[in-house]
């Protein structure tokens, strides 16, 4: 009778055991929400500032033009030497693995730098990384304004022909009804980028 | 009277099932891997700030440097009736700002809310398999307790 009761009591403890180690398991390799950004995101949303700018492309630059698409916003300028051009290409390889859905996307780039960037320039710099891409740039109070309805420092360093610009690197994602949904601060892969359009895209 | 063999050991058996299930949880605790969302961390602009910094007052709602976990979010929050530079980002009033962190790093943000005018988030790999991994569970439900 005591085998037989230790047995039960074993198979019962391994079965506990077992049913908890299983349930751990599962509770930890199950994947982060789907619908969850992994950008920064904004809740509610609300309608992302517009601005008037001056397009590289020759155009004037809003982002009413680009309505029914998911935009990308990103400050910045010509002459940086790694967080702008990191950036740039994060997003060139981002909309290249979108497929078909990369025409869903724009990219703008605004300057934080108009005394240098003029529409040619940055038409040169942003297409270098991805065809598609269009700069913007504009009189320094409609910069300014511009800046201020994201919450974007930029602060010029230095002095002499060589200045650098101070400026926060985030991505601003706005979705095709022209909400600002979130913030992609810099450093993220162009996947995580991917994994977010994707799931504007959708919605 | 003398009791049965397997009723005299039952305290015995109950004894050592209670003392396996406790070693289980403890394994369990110590070596599960981290992997998911484990927490909020919220920092709140109160109602008010706006007028209150009119008038003068200097105030601090978020530490110069916060430190996280890999999965935690960090949530912003203006109850305020004006818009605020919150950390990394404008937020409007009546919003909320989830921003996640994958990755261990430290991650720097421009933030004028701040005299350095920089805010940094430190976010620290997930704890290492064994009593590093049980200790930090450990705090996270206490903390939520």
């Amino acid at each position: 009778m005591t085998g037989r009761r230790l047995s039960i009591l074993a198979a019962g403890l391994l079965l506990v055991v077992s049913l908890a180690g299983a349930g751990a398991m599962f509770i930890a390799r199950q994947p982060a929400q789907a619908d969850q950004m992994r950008a920064g995101a904004y809740d509610p949303p609300q309608a992302a500032p517009e601005f008037s700018l001056r397009g590289s492309d020759g155009s004037e630059l809003s982002l009413a033009r680009y309505r029914g698409k998911v935009v990308l916003v990103s400050f910045g300028f010509t002459y940086c030497a790694a967080v702008c051009p990191t950036t740039l290409s994060t997003l060139a390889q981002a909309r290249s693995r979108l497929g078909k859905n990369a025409d869903s996307v724009q990219v703008i780039f605004v300057t934080v730098d108009p005394a240098r960037d003029d529409p040619v320039r940055l038409q040169e710099y942003v297409a270098a990384f991805d065809s598609s891409f269009v700069g913007a740039t504009g009189t320094t109070n409609a910069l300014a304004d511009a800046r201020k309805a994201y919450g974007v420092t930029a602060v010029k360093e230095g002095t002499g022909p060589d200045y650098a610009m101070a400026h926060t690197s985030s991505i601003f994602l706005i979705d095709r009804e022209g909400k600002l949904r979130a913030m992609m601060p810099f450093g993220h892969d162009p996947g995580d980028f991917v994994h977010d359009i994707e799931l504007l895209l959708k919605a | 009277m003398q009791l049965p063999a397997w009723k005299a050991s039952t305290p015995r058996l109950a004894v050592i099932a209670l003392a396996l299930l406790v070693l289980a949880g403890f394994g369990w605790a110590a070596l599960a891997p981290v992997e998911r969302t484990s927490r909020d961390e919220l920092f709140e602009i109160p109602p008010g700030t706006s007028a209150r910094r009119l008038a003068g007052e200097e105030l601090e709602i978020l530490p110069q440097t916060i430190r996280l976990g890999v999965h935690d979010v960090l949530v912003l929050r203006n109850a305020d009736a004006a818009p605020h530079i919150f950390g990394p980002t404008l937020i409007m009033p009546g919003q909320t700002f989830r921003l996640p962190f994958a990755k261990a790093a430290t991650y720097s943000f421009l933030c004028t809310a701040h005299a350095t005018g920089q805010l940094n988030v430190i976010v620290e790999p997930a704890p290492a398999p064994g009593w590093e991994r049980f200790r930090w569970r450990w705090h996270s439900l206490t903390d939520r307790v």
